[in-house]
């Protein structure tokens, strides 16, 4: 009966969802204030309305109710508590109503907070932002609901699935159920899925509070990117997070030595990134100076539209086939709805395109400005690329009947340019001005960074030096490496002079007070260390693969892999385990004993490789098992992967998350003062101006 | 002397850029290995799974598929007899690398195309923009003793330090 409860809430948070969107648009409109009181009263009361249904759906998972159809979908008994409490997300109908949740919770928490200077936006930052989510919810309830159950009508032969009980059905309650999908058994499944939905989920705010500055007419002044620079920050962090552990995530379980594969699923996640990288640079400008206000409409409606359709391509499976499209009643809802926000969006724009004049006129070509026209430029031609290259599967199969396969290597040469364009000038930017810069001085500005960056990679240069399609990548990141650095140094010496502090007071104390600013450099180092991930991964890796006997060796590099034995056993969670045992030698000095291992999934019948990794910040050495002797087991094939510089990624994550939280971080005043339950009521009134 | 230590400088840049563009793949055995077969297998996806390369796949088909190239490099055959022989047998799908012919040449064109495109755009912008500032500043009138580019932009450097 708990699930009953589950759906009843579910109606009510929709129902709740649907009028805050209605009357908070209406009341705008009438200048009505206590209508707008009532949709921001709905907008606090559906969130928990929402967690109702979603802590019940959580308890029939690991309470194992396999009278849900979602539950039977997705949670097995030989599944762990942990592993069932994170199918919440694990399937479409669990990860809608998880993604609802998400983003009424952020509504909510926006209401909550009290708007002064931008009370005029909120009733249409409510509607807007209510609106979607009622969608969500809506698709919950009505598409793809997680609280349907199995049914059996007399004298049939198979369950039916419903929500209600039909005529004479009875109820029918399954012994055991599926499982999730083996790949998504792993630890990991606790980080990726929820951070990548909070990053998600977290855009509609700006993307709101856009709309509402374009309705109200007020987008021309920049109280809504002020009002929501830390909401996109938060947004942008998870986001960056989830990509990064998706990364991680694929490199422990999918067995392919690498950690991004230009997936479908990767790009669909990769484009909002890029458009919101882009929005967050390109947002200063209008707070500085005032201008590119269409432009930064322009890019957070891009990277709203994208998320949706990221969400779209992954729930929906309509890139890998377009028959997908149709099989899921989710895709034609979703299509339109994506469409629906996209053009009116911009309509919108369009129709308010002349209030938005710039503040200011462009002064020089080289400037702060510029270098931001160009940044933007390259990040919408990679977002481009990826995009067309992730559809043009589909265009292909829909206009010409031919599949085709666009891999790795099309967007690597496509994008792998515009990157290192990118990252160049993420190195020159920061020395750039607003307004104009004179060539000589950047010239005398860049000259140390530039120097030092041509001795360090030189010396990269001289270690690796076999490999010459490497070095523009790696004087490119030493370069932007030492621009960073410089920018550190330059501040620290000017305290040290100005203040006479010691170096590490100088460099805490300018940090705290300019957080913003060098906490977005921290992000750039960060950033600079994933991308040594990726130039170890395009330009180091090294691969081979070989048969051997108990106690002949491998040879790859520097190392040797001797194989020692091979075992089978039954492992928990309905896995049959084959693994084997390894030595690891480099330069016939013992290293470590690795277990590479592979986990064939009875009831799945799907195997997984789990990879025996020796990690290290310089390289990774990652076997895989990847065959063996049937009889006697005496015989196994292993894939050894050679991965320089891979752990340099994983580690900029943390130097990327650490910037952010820095850049975040409130500059006086405590945090929470601003929030409020109950907003007062003159406040209201004044901000719709009665 | 600045100048002269960024002009050698860039002329050191410069060659490495060369040196990293005309660096050409060797290689190549007598006795097909597992490494030849994934050399190839890399460059080729899964003709029936979802977006699987055929190097790293688990099916048994894939396997089979791999066994089948290792027999075709032991008869001799190319690098590209064998691709072009799995996409007569499969369909243009099995290329990781989309070809450069017929309407497929679309997914190469048009991000290129959209990038110079770009270029042109914010070029425009850029030139537009200083147009109409020259023109702002011949209709203001007498405007203020100027000072030196140098000394404002060093000003404001400082100031950003202070900041």
């Amino acid at each position: 009966m708990l699930a009953e409860l589950g759906l009843i809430t579910l109606i009510l948070a929709f129902a709740a969802a649907v009028y805050a969107a209605a009357a908070s648009a209406y009341g705008g409109q009438q200048k009505r204030h206590d209508l707008v009181a009532s949709a921001r009263n709905a907008t606090l009361i559906a969130f928990p309305l929402l967690t109702v249904s979603v802590v019940i759906l959580v308890y029939s998972l690991v309470a194992m109710d396999f009278s849900l159809v979602y539950v039977a979908d997705v949670a097995s008994r030989a599944m762990s508590t942990f592993l069932r409490v994170t199918a919440l997300w694990g399937g479409q109908a669990g990860s809608v109503l998880f993604w609802g949740w998400l983003m009424s919770g952020f509504v909510a928490l926006v209401v909550l907070r009290i708007h002064e200077e931008e009370r005029e936006l909120m009733p249409y930052v409510i509607a807007v932002a209510m609106g979607t989510t009622a969608f969500f919810i809506g698709l919950s309830l009505f598409v793809t609901n997680p609280f349907e159950r199995f049914w059996h009508l007399p004298g049939a032969t198979e369950l039916t699935t419903s929500l209600w009980q039909p005529a004479g059905a009875m109820r029918y309650v399954l012994d055991d159920g599926q499982g999730l999908n083996p790949l998504l058994r792993h630890f990991g499944m606790i980080g990726h899925p929820p951070t990548t939905y909070i990053g998600f989920t977290g855009f509609v705010i700006p993307y709101a509070f856009a709309m509402a500055a374009l309705i109200t007419g007020k987008a021309s002044e920049d109280g809504w990117i002020r009002a929501t620079r830390r909401w996109t920050l938060v947004a942008w962090l998870f986001l960056s997070i989830g990509l990064i552990l998706g990364g991680r995530w694929a490199y422990d379980v999918l067995g392919w030595g690498g950690f991004w594969g230009w997936d479908p699923v990767e790009n669909a996640m990769l484009m909002p990134w890029l458009t919101g990288t882009a929005f967050l640079h390109s947002v200063m400008i209008q707070e500085k100076r005032g201008m590119l206000k269409v432009w930064n409409m322009v890019l957070i409606i891009l990277t709203y539209a994208l998320v949706l359709f990221g969400t779209f391509i992954t729930r929906t499976g309509v890139i890998s086939s377009v028959h997908a499209f149709a099989q899921s009643a989710m895709g034609p809802a979703f299509f339109a709805f994506i469409g629906i926000t996209f053009l009116g969006s911009l309509g919108l724009l369009f129709q308010h395109l002349k209030s938005l004049k710039a503040d200011h006129e462009m002064q020089g070509f080289l400037s702060r400005e510029s270098a931001f026209l160009f940044q933007n430029m390259l990040f919408l031609s990679i977002t481009f690329a990826v995009f067309w290259g992730t559809v043009f599967p589909m265009i292909s199969e829909l206009l010409t009947g031919e599949k085709i396969t666009v891999g790795p290597p099309f967007f690597q040469k496509v994008t792998g340019p515009l990157f290192a364009a990118l990252v160049l000038l993420m190195g020159i930017a920061p020395f750039f001005s607003w307004r104009r810069q004179s060539p000589r001085r950047l010239g005398r500005e860049i000259l140390w960074p530039f120097l030092l960056s041509l001795v360090g990679s030189g010396l990269w240069v001289y270690a690796r030096r076999e490999h010459p399609a490497s070095f523009f990548a790696l004087w490119v990141v030493s370069f932007v490496v030492a621009a960073i650095l410089y920018e550190f140094w330059k501040g620290v010496r000017a305290r040290m002079r100005g203040q006479h502090e010691n170096p590490l007071l100088a460099l805490v104390r300018l940090v705290g007070r300019n957080s913003r600013r060098y906490g977005g450099y921290l992000v750039h180092l960060g950033v600079m260390m994933i991308a040594l991930g990726f130039i170890g991964d395009a330009y180091f890796q090294q691969e081979t693969q070989g048969t051997v006997a108990v106690g002949e060796q491998l040879t790859i590099g520097d190392y040797t892999l001797r194989y020692d034995d091979l075992r089978q056993y039954a492992g928990s969670d309905g896995r049959e385990v084959l693994e084997a045992t390894a030595t690891l030698f480099k330069d016939g000095e013992f290293v470590e004993v690795l277990r590479p291992r592979r986990d064939f999934f009875l009831v799945q019948r799907q195997p997984v490789t789990i990879p025996g990794v020796h990690s290290r910040m310089a390289e990774d050495v990652y076997v895989l098992l990847v065959g063996w002797e049937e009889i006697g087991l005496t015989a196994a094939t292993f894939k050894i992967y050679v991965n320089p510089l891979i752990n340099w990624a994983w580690l900029g994550g943390f130097v990327l998350t650490f910037g952010t939280l820095l850049a975040l971080w409130p500059s006086g005043g405590a945090a929470w003062a601003s929030y409020a339950f109950k907003p007062r009521e003159s406040r209201l009134a004044v901000g719709l101006g009665d | 002397m600045v100048r002269k230590v960024l002009i050698t400088a860039i002329i050191v840049a410069a060659s490495l850029i060369a040196v990293s563009v005309g660096y050409a793949q060797g290689g190549g055995g007598d006795f097909p290995t597992d490494n030849d077969v994934n050399e190839i297998a890399k460059k080729l996806y899964c003709p029936v799974c979802p977006n699987t390369p055929l190097d790293v796949c688990e099916t048994q088909a894939c396997q089979d598929w791999r066994a089948q190239i290792k027999d075709q490099l032991a008869a001799g055959w190319t690098e590209e007899q064998i691709l072009d022989y799995f996409v007569t047998q499969y369909g243009e799908r099995v290329l990781a690398e989309p070809e450069r012919k017929g309407f497929t040449s679309l997914v190469w064109l048009l991000p290129v195309v959209a990038a110079l495109l770009g270029t042109a755009v914010v070029w425009r912008v850029l030139r537009g923009w200083r147009a109409r500032r020259l023109e702002i500043e011949e209709e203001a009138p007498a405007p203020p003793p100027p000072i030196p580019s140098e000394v404002v932009s060093q000003i404001e450097d400082e100031l950003r330090d202070l900041r």
